[in-house]
Order: structure tokens, then sequence, then C-alpha cells
């Protein structure tokens, strides 16, 4: 029931006076309401429940974490597997995405 | 997918594994409030390569589970209604009721419709306004700011034939009400996530200090599971307990503010019974008297029918509050299997007993 997904906001609209937004999920696209995520710009990884927003991803929060979980692994010769987005996890960089979608 | 996939790395997972092994020393039990991460947990058999020493016991985080009885039997009582509409998520419709399920009730020509958000529920409404369109609106923390919205908007837009059926339930205070109970063995807890991405953590706070437990906000993925075990098994062996932070990505110690004060606007809370363990107080969410107008169970009074009664060999209650695994009990995949559930933890695609035999574990093999 608590089930969340993280996806990337595509789009930002209103309709009938509430914040939404289309989020894809590695390819699948759903409308969500991102009345409870007001920051949130095209580009940025929100996390989905219920067709609700309720948390916005901090990217660099979760580079940083991710980084002592890969030395736990002892993973630094080792191929990562690839995201959706072609992005490698051991690419991630804080500010990447946001960088990249910046005019 | 970004996110998800990163976390299931099974290299890292060694890793953890091995960073767990070499800090315990003593045997410690862990709860997992939440059936989501039961799932993974049994799925992935993650608690089948801990060591030995611990173990880790399921929590009641299984909303579908714990939805009392008599909340079933009012949702199929509404569904069977020719003036009303129920939609529910779809976990709901096999929960048996004390006769029957949601499902049967629509076999029977009830008007039963499953939705993906509050608001399709809310639209289905808009869209039928001779119907009275119900909404079971079932959840921890979660959901219910999903839940709040959607009444909101009835009222904002008018749609005076959208009500909620409010089944809704708090983690902290079940968490005190394990912690209290006779014979509790939980030492430390994984807290929900996501509960914890709406909600922050600040509530944790005093139970672990005056319990003196640990407390560490864990992901789903199962990397999030392993490490926030791992941080539990440290704070345990360090005789330390405090509210720690593993979803760092997803979690906040404030959680989510403008989902909080919806949520705040529209509902307060209230004692509540939960199925198999009876009722925990200021557990529960109901509508404020502002929202009345749209509360099922203001327009339909509940109809005082035969009490409800359940299986007397299913032990879902001593299961979701950790103080039984599901193959303790004699019915667990004979008499009771997910396609004929005696009990809710049975149904539910997060409940502790489905996780199990999903997984393919039985009775025989897991008690040999």
């Amino acid at each position: 029931m608590c089930l969340g997904v993280p996806g990337k906001v595509t789009d930002v609209y209103e309709d009938q006076g509430i914040r939404m937004g289309t989020v894809d999920f590695g390819g699948i696209t759903r409308t969500a309401c991102l009345e409870y995520a007001p920051e949130v710009e095209v580009g940025t990884y929100v996390v989905i429940h219920v067709g609700f927003a309720i948390s916005v991803v901090d990217e660099e929060e979760a580079a940083r974490s991710y980084e002592l979980l890969a030395e736990m692994g002892n993973l630094e010769d080792i191929d990562l597997p690839q995201t959706a987005d072609g992005v490698r996890a051991e690419d991630y960089r804080p500010g990447r995405d946001r960088r990249e979608t910046e005019p | 997918m970004r996110f998800v996939d990163e976390y299931r790395d099974s290299r890292i997972a060694r890793g953890l594994l091995d960073g767990i092994a070499g800090t315990v020393t003593r045997p410690w039990t862990i709860m997992e409030v939440c059936g989501g991460q039961t799932h993974t947990l049994i799925r992935q058999g993650i608690d089948q390569l801990l060591p030995q020493e611990i173990e880790l016991v399921h929590g009641p985080g299984c909303p579908v589970c714990v939805t009392p009885l008599a909340l079933i039997d009012e949702a199929i009582s509404i569904a069977k209604r020719p003036d009303a509409i129920l939609c529910s998520f779809g976990d709901m419709l096999r929960v048996p009721g004390s006769s029957e399920d949601l499902f049967m009730a629509r076999a029977v020509g009830g008007d039963v419709r499953v939705v993906y958000s509050p608001l399709d529920a809310l639209e289905v409404a808009r869209r039928n306004p001779e119907a009275t369109v119900v909404f079971f609106a079932v959840g921890f923390e979660t959901t219910a700011p999903a839940n709040a919205m959607a009444v909101r908007q009835a009222k904002e837009l008018g749609i005076e034939n959208f009500a909620l059926l409010v089944a809704h339930v708090l983690v902290p205070p079940a968490i005190l009400a394990i912690l209290v109970s006779p014979g509790n063995r939980v030492q430390g807890f994984l807290a929900p996530g996501h509960v914890c991405a709406v909600q922050g953590w600040t509530e944790y706070e005093p139970i672990a200090r005056d319990f003196g437990v640990p407390i560490v906000v864990t992901g789903f993925e199962p990397l999030d599971l392993l490490e926030g075990i791992r941080m539990v098994v440290g704070q345990l062996e360090e005789g330390r307990h405090e509210v720690e932070n593993q979803y760092v990505r997803a979690v906040v110690r404030g959680g989510n503010v403008p989902a909080r004060s919806v949520v705040d606007e529209v509902f307060e809370t209230c004692d509540r019974a939960w199925r198999g363990i009876g009722v925990i107080p200021k557990s529960g969410l109901r509508l404020r008297e502002a929202y009345r107008m749209h509360d099922a169970e203001v327009l339909f009074p509940r109809t005082d029918g035969v009490p409800a009664s359940e299986s007397e060999v299913c032990i879902a209650g001593d299961v979701l509050i950790g103080r039984a695994k599901p193959h303790d009990c004699p019915a667990f995949g004979t008499l009771c299997t997910p396609e004929s559930p005696l009990g809710a933890p049975m149904v539910s695609s997060e409940g502790a007993c489905a996780a199990y035999f999903m997984a393919g574990r039985r009775r025989e093999e897991v008690t040999a």
C-alpha cells in the first residue's frame, strides 16, 4: 500500500485548480498530482504514491549515500547496470540532470 | 529505472551482508514495520542470508490486513446499494468480510470499481452525479495526503456525491502498542520510509529514547533494507538508541510540510480498531467536522448486524505484531492460501503470510 515509485517529471500543468504533472517511470508515463511537491520542475525526480508526488528525490544525497554503498561493495572496477536514461549509476553526480535540463 | 536498479546490486548486497556479519556479536530481534518491506525481504531471501544471530520479525504495516472486519462489512453493504458506487484500491477486493468479500458484492450486481488514485474516484463521482461514490480510504500516513486532497477537491468543486469510508491508521501508536505488549521481543525497528517521507521522523524520537530502541528510517529496495539492518545492528551493538535515516534520498526530518498541512486540515486523530490486534488509542484518522458531509459513515449509518467473527484457527493478530511467523499457523498453506484466505495477511500483496506463501516457503520446510 505504501508503495512509492521514483519517476521523472516531464510536464507540469494545472487542472481544476490543482498542480498536476506527467511522470516518466523508465518509459511508462502517468499523470500525477504535484500539489505536495510545489518546488518541482520538469526534469526533477519525485516519488509517486497513488498518483501523488509525496517526496522529491534529493539527487545530491542519493549520489553521496550511493558512493558509500558502492565502497562497501568494492565496486570501483565493476560495471554498474545501465539506467533507463542511459546514465550509469556510477556516473551520478550532484546536479547533473538539472544542468542538462536548464536552458 | 533510475533510483531503483542500482539499489538491487548483488555485489553491494554482499558487502553489506559482510559488514553486518562483522558487526554482530549476539542475538538481536529487529522488526520491519512495513508490509512492502516484508515482501522484498522474503522474496529476496534476505532474512535467510543474514547472520543467524539476527531475527527479522514482521510488523503490522499492511493497511489491508488491519482494516477492521466491521469496516469491510460496511464497504460491502455500501457496494450492494443500488444508489452507490464503491471505489477501492484493488487489494481490498478479496479481503474476507464476515461472510463475503467485495468481489462477491460485485458478482451480485454491486458497482465496485478499482481505482489507481483517489482522484480517479473523484472523477467517477463527477461523471455519475446520480450515484453516491464512496472511496474506501485505507492506508497509513503515506496515503492520507492523497485522500485528503480528494475530499478537499470534492468540497471545493461542489462534488457533493463523493464520500470517503475512512479506515486510516498511523504507525507510531502501533509501534508503541507492540513495545508495551506482553512478551515483546523487538529490540530495534526499520521505520517505513514512505510513511516518514510524508510525516517525517520527529514522532519516533521520543519512542527511541523512552524505550531504548534504535529506529532507522529505511527505503524499500534490497540495498536500502540491508543498509537499514546494518544501521540498526550497529546501534544495538554500540548500545545506542536513536532515530537514524537510511532513506536520505527521499526523507527529511520534518517530512512533507504541504502534505501534512492538508492532512491536518481534513483529518483528526481518533481511536481505531486494528483487525487482529484490537483498539489502539489515537491510532487512526477520521474526517473533521467540516468534512462530515463527505463521510460515508455519516451518509450510510452502520447497521448493527451479527457481530463479525474471525476464523478460529487464523493467528493473524499474532503475526501482525511479530509474535508469530506465518508458518507457525496450522492453517498456513493448507486451509489458508491466497486463493482461499482465512485471514487478511494471506490476501494482501503486503501481508506477511502472502509473502511467505509467494516465496514458496511451506510449513514443513521452514519448521523442520
